[in-house]
């Protein structure tokens, strides 16, 4: 509870610092902000602590989801400074990222369906203004058009399916669900089991899964480079967990109604993202596409749950989004430097940066899934924990598609290798402007090698 | 406890680290030496080891113990062979890209030693987990060699040699985490475990599968090999020395270590049909070498052929074949990386391997010819040079297996005669005269390699016995472990 506070006090003296002319000092104390909120929320470790008539609930699994997102926006911070000095509007974009991060704690720690419900609007409506904070970019508006136009629609399907469960249950609060759909499993009704189809409906779409992707592309391409990265990462985590808290929480009884949902679902949302990021020539929406594949392979874990596929699920999550923040920190450079995002803009960076180059290749093999760097072991945890539920073909599936998916992550691995289209000096000359990336690659390979260390905490 | 293979297999690692270090102009030179004291440190090794101990020098620490995944090493004679086949040819692999123009030396090199870890893992790993870490590992550095210093197809032949190879590995995860889900209450990834299990006839064939699609691909067995040829051709010299040389033993000693013991059942049933695989593609490869007109090209096919009729005597499960399977391994190490490196002195040299257009070398080149000759019968499997020891024992059992499968992979050593002598003849003979500015002469480096593989060639067709009493008690071994279920 500490940590939503804090975020949200964060927030609000972000906003006003306009007021007080703090707008120099804003950056880091957003970052002391993030700090003393990443503290508290380790702190809450164990306690399992219920809060406002047990409609938050920081158990384990909030915890460390919390931490994810709050240590990920503080990397996305480290990238981000020109975001905020660029613009005119600076303290409403502290104040807008700092409250869907609100949002997005919320959706970790809720254990009530309204608290969802709030977590996911303050997380939504934030990024709708900020999908087109590019004011003059015609793209960014679209994004922000599409996304706020479909990003409401999946939120009334969100509030009609909640409106169903309670019709059926008579509850909002996760435990009290439970408990009532054990009782009268089998002689439930009929809206129970569509309330629980919208509200899947509903959390898909923001998760990007396929049949509901369809806005992902253009909102993530047309979106500022550093807003797609924060949807990339800290979006998708959050959407994630409050996906899993849900369904694992409130409707495992009736799983074998939603299990072959999910796991059709995974296995045409990897394909259908990873074929077609095959023929994208722009780098930003290769990895859009990318991003709805891995979406595809977290499915994995609702389709397959239990404990295996609850740290599995952590794994590849924080993998991803460690390794999506390394790739976009060069693509936010390269994109200041040669003004495109195509794939081959990438060309020459190990000429002018050699050891970002090795990072990128670092980042980009833990993205396609390849030992010893982090996202191998997400995929591995992931199928195991897939195969032990007993989904053989969900697991072939996965590997096909992982296969294809190396296809153009490593077109990006190979341009960075090349020899450069352009020659310019200038490339690349501040070693700042990577550091993200080095904290990503390092950090990536570091959970290749010693995985143990976030694998085992659920 | 002894710590020999522990220090054997990480020395390239270390290696590597130490070669970044020294200026540019000095990297190879550093590397060199580095890979000769890790050549000694295997000598030593080998001095130490006792043949009927079977597994020795087994660690085992545990890694990710939540998933009972442990850092397990061991060696039993089989490893013990192709640890020195990886060290032996290291140093002369990296001592004849000496001379060659090669931009970014220090990466270049260090990406060898770091290739050399991973092979070197591959043979020691006794735990299914660390196995699949070092497979895949091996697969980055050579996957970079041959990106960054290939020829000018290298982007898309390179992707589609890692395409393929990764498929291969995928299944064989997949295959490895049924397995592990297999074994008893705390899974574990250990291979006596994996030894142990009991299981059912259509749960071995799906593992045979699977695992062997990944090894197939590697070695590569027909009709999974169309990687290879593009990809040896393209690849600079010693990245396909390591390919040919050492990377595709992985492939056979996958299936020596990993599937056959681990699945007996469903090898005696389908082994006949993954022979005649085999034995096809030792027939398809051989008449394609015939009409090849590209040397390096031609040594790739053959290669295809030669490791063909490995894989098949493999298969056979009796212990003839399966020490000739070992034993055809290191020759077929040494002769592989003594062709290639010819391909290359004429590549330096002529600006060709067009074999149409080379002729007449043998008439100022004496050492080069005998060498050449050398290694060419030792490829053709003449008595007393290498390739004779391991082919006869092949051919012997797989005739005690089936007689028409002995009758066509007894087509090789015909044909391999018609490929290599026909090539031999168009590059050396000939009345063609080439003066010292046409063909300098070979190089101290040059030489020493030459002279060393001409050397193994002969010394290990006259001694065999060394070689083959160090590997038959484990050969044995496995056989009564995969023969007893």
């Amino acid at each position: 509870m500490n940590t939503i506070v804090i975020l949200s006090v964060t927030g609000i003296a972000a906003m006003m610092s306009d007021v007080f002319k703090l707008k120099k000092a804003l950056f880091g104390l957003s970052l002391l902000g993030l700090l003393i909120a990443l503290v508290f929320s380790v702190y809450d470790w164990g306690q399992y602590a219920s809060y406002f008539n047990q409609m938050v609930l920081t158990d384990n699994y909030a915890v460390v989801f919390t931490t994810m997102l709050i240590g990920m926006t503080f990397l996305w911070f480290l990238m981000s400074k020109d975001f905020f000095s660029s613009h005119s509007s600076a303290s409403e974009h502290y104040a807008l990222i700092l409250f869907s991060l609100t949002g997005g704690v919320m959706m970790t720690n809720f254990s009530d369906l309204t608290i969802l419900f709030l977590g996911l609007e303050i997380l939504s409506i934030s990024l709708y203004i900020l999908a087109g904070s590019d004011k003059g970019n015609l793209f960014s508006n679209e994004a922000s058009l599409k996304y706020f136009m479909i990003g409401s629609f999946a939120t009334g399907f969100l509030l009609f399916g909640i409106a169903l469960i309670y019709g059926a249950t008579s509850s909002f609060n996760l435990q009290e669900i439970s408990t009532y759909v054990q009782q009268h499993n089998g002689s439930l009704p009929a809206y129970f089991y569509a309330g629980i189809l919208m509200i899947l409906t509903g959390l898909t779409f923001k998760v990007s899964a396929v049949p509901f992707h369809f806005w992902a592309p253009d909102v993530y391409d047309g979106s500022p480079t550093l807003v797609t990265t924060y949807m990339l990462s800290v979006v998708k985590m959050a959407a994630f967990a409050a996906l899993y808290r849900l369904f694992i929480n409130c409707f495992a009884p009736v799983y074998e109604f939603w299990i072959p949902v999910f796991a059709i679902m995974s296995a045409v949302t990897m394909l259908l993202g990873n074929i077609t990021a095959v023929y994208q020539k722009s780098l930003k929406r290769m990895l859009a596409y990318s991003s709805i594949a891995h979406a595809g392979y977290m499915l994995m874990a609702l389709a397959s749950p239990g404990i295996a596929s609850k740290n599995a699920l952590v794994f590849y999550l924080l993998a991803y989004a460690i390794a999506t923040l390394g790739v976009f920190n060069v693509l936010y450079q390269v994109h200041k430097v040669t003004g495109r995002e195509e794939i081959k803009s990438v060309k020459g960076l190990f000429r002018k940066n050699p050891f970002a180059a090795i990072m990128l290749t670092l980042c980009m093999l833990s993205m396609a899934g390849i030992p010893p760097v982090a996202g191998f072991f997400g995929k591995y945890y992931m199928f195991v924990s897939t195969l032990n539920g007993g989904l053989t073909w969900l697991v072939l599936i996965a590997v096909l598609s992982s296969l294809i998916g190396v296809y153009f992550y490593f077109k990006v691995i190979i341009a960075a290798f090349q020899e450069p289209e352009l020659e310019n000096t200038a490339y690349y000359r501040q070693p700042s402007d990577f550091t993200v990336l080095y904290i990503c690659g390092i950090l990536s390979l570091l959970l290749g090698i010693m995985p143990q260390f976030v694998a085992g905490l659920l | 406890m002894n710590n020999t293979l522990l220090i054997v297999l990480l020395w390239p690692l270390v290696s590597m680290v130490l070669s970044l270090l020294p200026a540019k102009e000095a990297a190879g030179k550093t590397a060199f030496a580095l890979s000769l004291a890790g050549l000694l440190l295997s000598v030593y090794l080998f001095l130490g080891f006792v043949p009927a101990n079977g597994m020795q020098q087994v660690m085992s620490y545990a890694w990710i113990p939540a998933l009972g995944i442990s850092f397990k090493i061991g060696m039993d004679g089989i490893s013990l062979l192709l640890i020195m086949l990886t060290n032996v040819l290291t140093p002369m692999i990296i001592l004849s890209s000496f001379g060659r123009k090669i931009e970014n030396p220090k990466a270049f090199y260090a990406l060898i030693l770091l290739m050399q870890f991973a092979m070197l893992g591959v043979f020691v790993a006794l735990d299914g987990f660390l196995f699949y870490i070092f497979w895949e590992l091996a697969l980055i550095p050579i996957y970079f060699i041959c990106l960054l210093w290939g020829g000018k197809d290298r982007v898309r032949i390179t992707l589609k040699f890692f395409i393929y190879t990764l498929t291969g590995s995928l299944l064989m995860l997949v295959s490895l985490i049924y397995l592990y889900l297999q074994t008893p209450d705390t899974h574990t990834f250990d291979i006596d475990a994996f030894y142990q299990l009991k299981l059912s006839g259509s749960q071995q064939a799906f593992v045979l599968w699977t695992m062997f699609f990944a090894f197939a691909v590697k070695i590569p067995i027909f009709p999974l090999h169309s990687w290879q040829p593009d990809t040896y051709v393209d690849a600079p010299t010693p990245g396909t020395m390591l390919l040919s040389g050492i990377m595709l033993k992985m492939g056979i000693y996958g299936l020596l270590r990993w599937l056959l013991p681990t699945v007996p059942a469903a090898v005696h049933e389908y082994g006949f049909l993954i022979m005649a695989f085999c034995v096809a593609g030792v027939v398809y490869a051989s008449c394609i070498a015939i009409v090849q007109k590209d040397f390096k090209r031609l040594v790739a096919y053959a290669s295809i052929a030669h490791v063909g009729l490995i894989s098949a005597g493999v298969f056979t499960l009796n212990s003839e074949a399966t020490e000739g399977a070992v034993f055809q391994m290191l020759s077929h190490g040494v002769n592989a990386v003594g062709l290639f490196f010819i391909a290359d002195i004429l590549m330096t040299r002529l600006k060709t391997r067009n074999l149409a257009e080379l002729g007449g070398i043998v008439n100022n080149q004496k050492l080069f010819a005998i060498a050449f000759m050398i290694i060419m019968l030792g490829t053709v499997a003449l008595p007393l040079t290498n390739g004779f020891v391991g082919e006869f024992l092949l051919l012997t059992g797989i005739y005690a297996y089936h007689k028409w499968m002995a009758f066509f992979a007894g087509l090789s050593v015909i044909l391999g005669v018609v490929y290599m002598f026909r090539s031999y003849q168009a590059i050396m003979l000939g009345s063609r005269h080439l003066s010292d500015s046409d063909f300098s002469p070979l190089t101290i480096s040059e030489k020493t390699v030459l002279v060393s593989v001409a050397a193994l060639v002969v010394l290990m067709g006259i001694f065999p016995s060394v070689l083959l009493d160090t590997a038959s008690p484990s050969v044995k071994a496995l056989l009564s472990l995969i023969n007893a279920q």
